[in-house]
């Protein structure tokens, strides 16, 4: 069962990136990449993460695939997407990205790939995280707050026009 | 259960997806989603390492990712909008000021 629905999770996952690299139309690539993570999302909660699997959904999913499609609706190209670049790159950009795969799983598939998932269970629930949240990492949550509060005051003093009031 | 070798794998085709479309793609907001799809595969990464290690610390340090994944979000595409509000193109070949 369990591998049952890591296959199809998987897949879509897969599938979703794959389709936003072939299609060319922005507006369907944000939606090809809200399945890629809510499938995702649905992999953190098959690793017993439910917290994250939520907010995965509910942040990435939600609030920035509207964020991007806004955008997309705001900057509404009347020409379309521009033509394709010189032929030769995208050979070589998956040329290269082929490498690169197999520099990433040669040490997976040599020593992880058989290392069985623990036996015991991990409580990923909202109370134990907020707890070590407030208590071990008390600092790094405030900076991130920090953090927002600097990239709002940045996106509003960026798009401000120069003669608005 | 499901070996973590498996969610390693594929963590690593997604970061190899997010670059081959960040080098492919040609306009300025599908190369900053191919950001997020890499980002989205590191997270990945971190969720089975703590479920493998039974520890909780992999899981805040998502947290800590998406947060910064959403301000990063928010001022890129306030970047994109200040470009295409100055030069009318977001195309990424036609912003060569320092080409030279």
């Amino acid at each position: 069962m369990y591998y049952f629905l890591f296959l199809i999770l998987s897949i879509m996952a897969v599938g979703g990136v794959i389709g936003m690299i072939l299609s060319r139309n922005q507006a369907y690539n944000a939606l090809f990449l809200v399945l890629s993570f809510a499938s995702l999302g649905g992999l953190y909660a098959l690793l017993d993460a439910p917290f994250i699997a939520t907010i995965q959904i509910i942040i990435y999913a939600g609030a920035i695939i509207v964020l991007f499609l806004f955008v997309i609706m705001i900057i509404n190209l009347k020409k379309g997407l521009p033509q394709e670049r010189k032929k030769w790159i995208p050979y070589l950009a998956i040329f290269l990205g082929v490498i690169f795969l197999f520099q990433i799983i040669y040490p997976v598939i040599s020593n992880l790939i058989f290392f069985k998932q623990q036996k015991g269970i991990i409580e990923g629930s909202p109370l134990n995280l907020g707890s070590a949240l407030f208590s071990e990492y008390l600092y790094p949550f405030e900076i991130t707050s920090l953090i927002i509060i600097i990239a709002l005051i940045g996106a509003v003093v960026l798009l401000k026009r120069k003669g608005a009031k | 259960m499901i070996p973590i070798g498996y969610y390693l794998i594929l963590s690593g085709i997604l970061f190899t997806l997010g670059i081959i479309a960040f080098f492919i793609k040609k306009d300025l907001i599908t190369m900053f989603m191919s950001i997020e799809i890499m980002l989205n595969s590191a997270n990945l990464a971190f969720i089975a390492f703590s479920r493998n290690l039974l520890s909780i610390n992999g899981q805040i340090v998502v947290f800590f990712i998406i947060t910064l994944a959403a301000a990063e979000a928010c001022l890129g595409l306030a970047i994109i909008l200040l470009i295409f509000r100055q030069r009318k193109t977001i195309r990424s070949e036609e912003i060569n000021l320092m080409k030279g």
